[in-house]
This record gives structure tokens, sequence and C-alpha cells, in this order.
């Protein structure tokens, strides 16, 4: 906090209550954007889902990722007030370095564990050595 | 609480010195930026569960999939449920702007109301595949699943616990700095829940689903 803001807190006796009102200012403009925005956003995915619409899978994985991201981008900028300016920017901050840290998790690990099961046994062995076989044990 | 001013000695010869600061340099609404990193921090929870489903969501042990459990219309009006709710605590949050106890209240006891359909259809739905025999023991991905759904379930469930507490609060004591507080807070937990539920509809059950 610079020097300049403090002086003019120190004016105050209670400049908790200065103002009346806690937390950002929030309008029913703000609101309804958001709740439009959102149902759109959600309805649009559920849409594609349901009727079948993409056939390809993994166009169709991108294509719901980015309504997700886009629906929470609107979510935290409509419905949670997020900008550059609130708390002096450490709001954005330290969502910033959240969702780098999620991103680095939630990929990191798809990554990793990609091929966790190619060396495990195959389910359906179709070339097992039936010489290796235990007593008792029969191939399916 | 914030007078920080040097106590003068007996001698009373000590004035206030420049750098001991009448009130704590606190910035305005500090409660706000701390709400906000633990909710960042419990964003890192669903990001490991979200992980850890990522990684088992697969793993059916020739179990039930995702595409033969999942409702979707189900999962579609529990969405309508958490979104209107999100909608109705903003009008919450308008009232108190006005300074509209009974506005506050009312828009609150929505707010739950759509909370608890939420809950107990996520309820029904859980119920429902213990009954088909789809339980958190059946496969890996339905421990994932259950895990990380139920997660958010019970962050919900404590959200309206809150809710109820602060409603009673409100309804003692009016809107006072520390309810408006207590208020903003609980407003950036609900729609916090609200995000958290666009990653599981998405990557839960819809792309389940494909």
């Amino acid at each position: 906090m610079s020097a300049a803001q403090h002086t003019a807190h120190a004016g105050h006796d209670h400049h908790d209550d200065h103002h009346g009102d806690v937390g950002p200012h929030s309008s029913l403009r703000e609101y309804a954007i958001g709740f439009v925005l959102s149902v759109i956003l959600t309805a649009i995915p559920f849409w594609l889902v349901m009727a079948k619409v993409i056939a390809d899978r993994n166009t169709a994985v991108l294509v719901l990722g980015g309504f997700a991201v886009v629906q929470i981008l609107v979510h935290m900028v409509y419905f949670l007030h997020m900008n550059g300016k609130i708390e002096g920017g450490w709001t954005l901050l330290s969502t910033i370095f959240t969702v780098v840290f999620v991103a680095i998790a939630i990929a990191g690990t798809l990554w990793v564990m990609f091929h966790m099961n190619a060396n495990m046994m195959p389910e359906h062995p179709t070339s097992a050595p039936a010489a290796h076989e235990a007593p008792g044990h029969t191939t399916p | 609480m914030s007078e920080l001013r040097i106590q003068a000695g007996a001698a009373g010869a000590l004035a206030p010195r420049a750098y001991h600061l009448a009130h704590e340099p606190h910035p305005e609404n500090g409660t706000a930026l701390g709400f906000w990193l633990y909710l960042m921090s419990d964003c890192l929870i669903f990001a490991a569960l979200f992980a850890t489903y990522g990684v088992l969501g697969r793993s059916y042990a020739a179990g039930p999939t995702g595409a033969q459990l999942f409702d979707l219309t189900l999962v579609a009006i529990n969405t309508a449920f958490l979104l209107l709710s999100s909608i109705t605590f903003g009008f919450a949050m308008l009232r108190k702007q006005r300074g509209d106890v009974k506005g506050t209240l009312l828009w609150l006891a929505v707010t739950g109301f759509f909370g608890l359909c939420f809950l107990g259809l996520e309820l029904y739905e859980f119920a429902h595949l213990i009954h088909q025999g789809a339980t958190p023991q059946r496969s890996a991905f339905l421990s994932a699943f259950f895990t990380l759904v139920g997660t958010h379930g019970l962050h919900v469930t404590f959200g309206l616990i809150w809710l109820v507490v602060l409603m009673v609060q409100i309804g003692k004591h009016g809107l006072i700095h520390e309810n408006k507080r207590r208020l903003m807070c609980l407003s950036m937990f609900w729609h916090f829940l609200d995000v958290v539920w666009i990653g599981v509809f998405t990557f839960v059950y819809l792309m389940g689903v494909l």
C-alpha cells in the first residue's frame, strides 16, 4: 500500500465502515449478464452431448473443455467480480498462481500416468504362453 | 483495537513518532483476500481430485461405465438448480447493498432451497447408483467419481449450514458490518462451488458419456 493511500485511510476513525458496505459493489445488470451467459454456455454443451452432435470424441472433448473454460471465466468476472484492481491486484495474482498450479498438476498427472496400464497384465491375453499356466487356471 | 499510538510515560516527554501508526495498516477489506486464498487452496484439493479422476476415470474393472450409469437429464436439472442458486444469491447481495434485511433473508432462503434441491437430487443419484451395484468399491472409476462429486456435495452441505447460521445471525442482529462481511465470504464460497461444478459436469458427466 502506498503512503498516499495510507494517509487517506488514516483520516477516518473506522475506515472499515466509511463506505457502509463490504466487498465489491455489484449490480443487477452484472448478475443478469452473467446468468444469461452461463445458461447459454451450459445449455450448448449439454445439447452437444445429448443430441450426439459431434461424432469425433477428441473434437467433442476439446469443444466441451472450451465451453467450460469460457463459462468459468464468465463466473469469475460476473459473479465473483474478479478484476485486476481489487485488493491491489493480489486476488488476481493468487488466482493466476492457482490456475498455473492446477494446470501443471492436472496436465502433469495425466501426462505421467497416461501409460500407467501399459506394462500391466492384459485383461484379455491374446497370445498367452500355455507353458506358464498355473494348474487349475483356464484361459478365457 | 488498532490503537498502536505509543503510550507516553510519566514524564510525558515522548511524542508519537512518525513510524508509530495510529491505525493498523491493513488493506481495505483484507478479509476478501484472505478468504479468496482459502478458496484457492480449496481449488488445489479439487485439482488433485480431478487429476485422480482423469487417471482412473476409465478403469472400469469390467464394471459399469459412465455412459451406462449417468443420467444427463438429472445432471442438467442439478446444474440448473446450482446456477439458479447462484443468481438468487446475487439478488440477496443486491438487497444487502440496499440494507434491506427482509429482502436479503428472502433471497437467501430461496438460495438455500435451490441448494437443498441440488443436494437432494445428488443424494438420489448416489442412492440410485449404489442400488444398481455401482458402489465406490466397484471400480477405480467409481471410487474416483464418488470422491470427486462427493467432496463437492460435502462443500455444498457445509455451505448450506453456513447459510442457515448466517440467516439466523442476520435475523437477530440485522445487516451489521460483521454480517455483511460474512455474507461477502459466503457469496464467494457459493459462487466458487458453482465454478467447481462447471468442471464436474463437463469433465465427469458430459465427457463420461461421450
